[in-house]
């Protein structure tokens, strides 16, 4: 982990991973936001931090509310915004995607969000260009503006990220959510529970700093906040999880397994939700509970902070 | 209303769960034991008390065959759920666990639940059932292992054929640890095993027949012991078979894993010089091996390797055996020649009665965690009484099971079932 301090213009420059960051520059992050949280409440919403700058979206998975996120926020924040869809199929690995990486460089962009299948490859990109780069999920990786939102929301429930409970539940494997979230939250003075089949949980991914739970019941018990996970279409039929209705039925969020988390347990889901797989509709739709679609709105504030610290000219920042 | 009582007295109480081995007297009370030990009834059985007088016979805990195939659904033609328990009554087994390989695989909750309705609607043998482990024995998609085993499923396996996929049999040990559920395999790799119709080795080649090799089992229960040690779960070995298998898992029980293995009777007790002149009724899978894989399998009872004895009772009619070598069906019945072949090993001087109870009752109970296989006040009345010494002469025309393929007929044996009860009612009496 690279302290800020440090004069080392790349480490600052990039936002690659939650590895890397220390606890002082989330808080910062999270308190930038939350100045964009109340802007984005007003009737003009538009700043122009980022006037004259531009803004490349370079997505080689197909998302929805990542890209409308950052794209609105680099809009609102008055940055010229480039979208590039990639069909993943049409993009031979290596070689290519660093020359895509120069092409785009010599454009001169001032930040490039990225997106790809691949773990490492946002990394990769970013060591063939000069702009700042922002990870928007590598592979099973890392996604840290999902765990920044994420952390947001949790600040603004619970006054604190730190002496929590948290529990992640669902496909830790695939996930680089959990990834993020994990790093942050055990960086930031939580203790993270991992709720999930063997089948879908890493190798050694207790040496990250969460603890395992194969019961979910036992996994809930007293838990502050309780992350569900997507799982993912592909995975559900087959040798990770034998069905929908088994995994339902024993690691979907219904309202008897939420009963063993605290009273005032906040759920969360970083989307899109597959409601009767990973969580009953009843309890993903229970407003005194679900901070779910809260998440997406914070989701936009924290990737503006995020734009605007990175994207800002180094001198007048 | 008060419950039925029963008072076995003049008995030898063989409980390889406390160790007793002693004259003594048992108690039943309805569907449980009240009280059993040496003291009971000394001074006589007081009125209103049914009385079995044991004569002097053997009274242990009804055996548990955790290897059976029952047949329905599907091949009602060569055994039911009503015929096969009525076959392991008459063998001394109060407990069977019933093998998913039936058509249709039983890989869903609804057809668990059948299996069982039939084993209630014949009132007889308990019947504990076995779910696929992967649908349809497919090898690739897992069942669903937590509503499977809610419904009553004890175990899972593709018995008849192996999870061949290394992959697919990792998450399946994995998975299973979710509900800390066993996984049995049938250990053989097909594409080893090719064509071979008998073990490979001087029997087979004299008769021109293609041999199965004896890694064909070692390479599986290798690589499984592997997974294990890797991903954890719990592994059992269905009908061990060669030396080299039971060695494996001597050295991973000895590492601390969770492995078990069950052998058949025939394994013991025959070898591929069986086969003779092109008997299919000794084709079955596995094969009948060498005199040095048999007697390894007696080393590895003796010394608790091998956890349990498990007939593989797998009914065939004729006309799947009436066919040459390569194409007669695999497997041979096994209820009622379980005891006899079992007490081989006790009147061989090879194990005490109570150490070969303990293969044949107590062990396997533990594997699957059913309340059965012992003597203890509270515990179901599952009950053999035996004679271990009567000579008899192995009789198929007589076998209650639908089908009658077994090596052993004409085969001179000792010791017998006398009387089998289950929940303590007498469902089995010798020469009925």
């Amino acid at each position: 982990m690279q302290p800020v301090s440090r004069p080392n213009a790349l480490a600052q420059r990039d936002l690659l991973g939650i590895e890397g960051l220390s606890p002082d520059r989330v808080s910062a992050i999270l308190d930038l936001s939350e100045s964009y949280v109340a802007l984005n409440r007003n009737a003009q919403k538009k700043s122009d931090v980022l006037r004259g700058r531009t803004l490349i979206l370079l997505f080689f998975e197909t998302s929805t509310r990542t890209r409308t996120s950052f794209e609105l926020a680099g809009k609102r924040l008055s940055a010229d915004v480039i979208n590039i869809s990639v069909a993943s199929s049409a993009i031979k690995k290596g070689e290519t995607l660093i020359d895509t990486a120069m092409t785009l460089n010599a454009m001169h962009p001032d930040v490039i969000v990225v997106r790809h299948p691949d773990a490492g490859a946002v990394r990769l990109l970013a060591n063939h260009v000069n702009c700042a780069v922002i990870n928007a999920g590598d592979g099973s990786h890392e996604h840290p503006t999902q765990a920044l939102l994420d952390a947001l929301t949790i600040r603004r429930h619970k006054g604190r990220l730190d002496g929590l409970r948290v529990a992640i539940c669902g496909d830790i494997m695939h996930s680089r959510v959990a990834r993020s979230n994990i790093l942050l939250l055990s960086m930031m003075g939580s203790q993270v529970r991992l709720v999930a089949p063997p089948t879908l949980v890493p190798p050694a991914i207790e040496r990250m700093g969460a603890e395992v739970f194969h019961d979910m019941r036992v996994g809930l018990e007293e838990c502050d906040i309780i992350m569900m996970l997507r799982l993912q279409a592909e995975r559900m039929q087959g040798t990770f999880v034998p069905s929908t209705r088994e995994y339902f039925r024993y690691f979907g969020l219904d309202e008897a397994k939420l009963a063993m988390a605290r009273p005032d347990a906040l759920i969360m889901h970083p989307g899109p939700m597959n409601r009767g797989v990973e969580i009953d509709s009843r309890v993903a739709d229970d407003i005194t509970r679900s901070a779910i679609l809260e998440q997406v709105e914070l989701g936009l504030a924290v990737r503006q902070a995020c734009l605007d610290m990175l994207g800002r000219d180094p001198e007048s920042g | 209303m008060t419950e039925k009582r029963t008072a076995y007295i003049n008995a030898r109480l063989l409980n390889p769960e406390s160790g007793l081995d002693a004259a003594g007297a048992l108690l039943t009370e309805g569907a449980e034991i009240a009280d059993l030990g040496p003291q009971l009834f000394a001074d006589g059985v007081p009125d209103g008390i049914e009385t079995v007088d044991c004569s002097g016979h053997c009274l242990s805990p009804g055996l548990v065959d955790m290897h059976v195939h029952l047949r329905e659904p599907g091949h009602e033609h060569k055994e039911t759920i009503a015929t096969g328990g009525l076959s392991a009554l008459a063998g001394g087994v109060t407990s069977l666990c019933s093998m998913p390989n039936t058509d249709p695989v039983i890989d869903n909750v609804a057809l668990i639940e059948f299996v069982q309705r039939r084993a209630r609607e014949a009132k007889g043998v308990k019947v504990f059932p076995f779910a696929a482990a992967t649908k349809g024995l497919d090898g690739k998609q897992l069942t669903e292992f937590g509503m499977l085993a809610e419904a009553g499923a004890v175990a899972f396996t593709d018995d008849g054929l192996p999870v061949a996929n290394s992959q697919v049999m990792r998450r399946a040990l994995s998975y299973a640890k979710t509900f800390d559920l066993m996984i049995s395999q049938h250990a053989e790799d097909l594409s080893l095993s090719g064509c071979g119709c008998m073990a490979e080795g001087e029997v087979a080649t004299r008769l021109g027949l293609d041999g199965i090799p004896e890694i064909s089992e070692t390479v599986i229960v290798e690589r499984d012991i592997r997974l294990v040690e890797h991903s954890g779960g719990r592994y059992h070995v269905a009908h061990i078979s060669t030396a080299e298998a039971v060695d494996c898992v001597r050295r991973a029980k000895a590492r601390g894993l969770s492995v078990t293995c069950e052998a058949a009777p025939h394994h013991f007790s025959l070898t591929d010089l069986d086969v003779g002149d092109y008997r299919t009724f000794a084709k079955m899978a596995p094969p009948l091996r060498s005199e040095s894989n048999r007697a390894a399998i007696v080393e590895g009872l003796k010394d608790g390797t091998i956890d349990a004895i498990a007939t593989d009772h797998a009914p065939h009619d004729q006309e799947s055996k009436r066919l040459p070598m390569a194409h007669a069906a695999n497997g041979i019945v096994g209820l009622e020649t379980l005891l006899p072949l079992s007490l081989e090993l006790y009147h061989g001087g090879h194990m005490t009665l109570l150490e070969l109870l303990r293969r044949l009752t107590l062990a396997p109970a533990e594997l699957l965690k059913l309340p059965v296989g012992r003597l203890r006040k509270g515990a179901p009345a599952d009950l053999l009484l035996f004679d271990p010494d009567v000579p008899w002469v192995v009789d198929t025309a007589k076998f209650r099971s639908m089908s009658k393929n077994s090596p052993f007929d004409g085969r001179p044996v000792q010791g017998r079932a006398l009387r089998t009860v289950v929940d303590g009612r007498t469902l089995f009496t010798a020469g009925t």
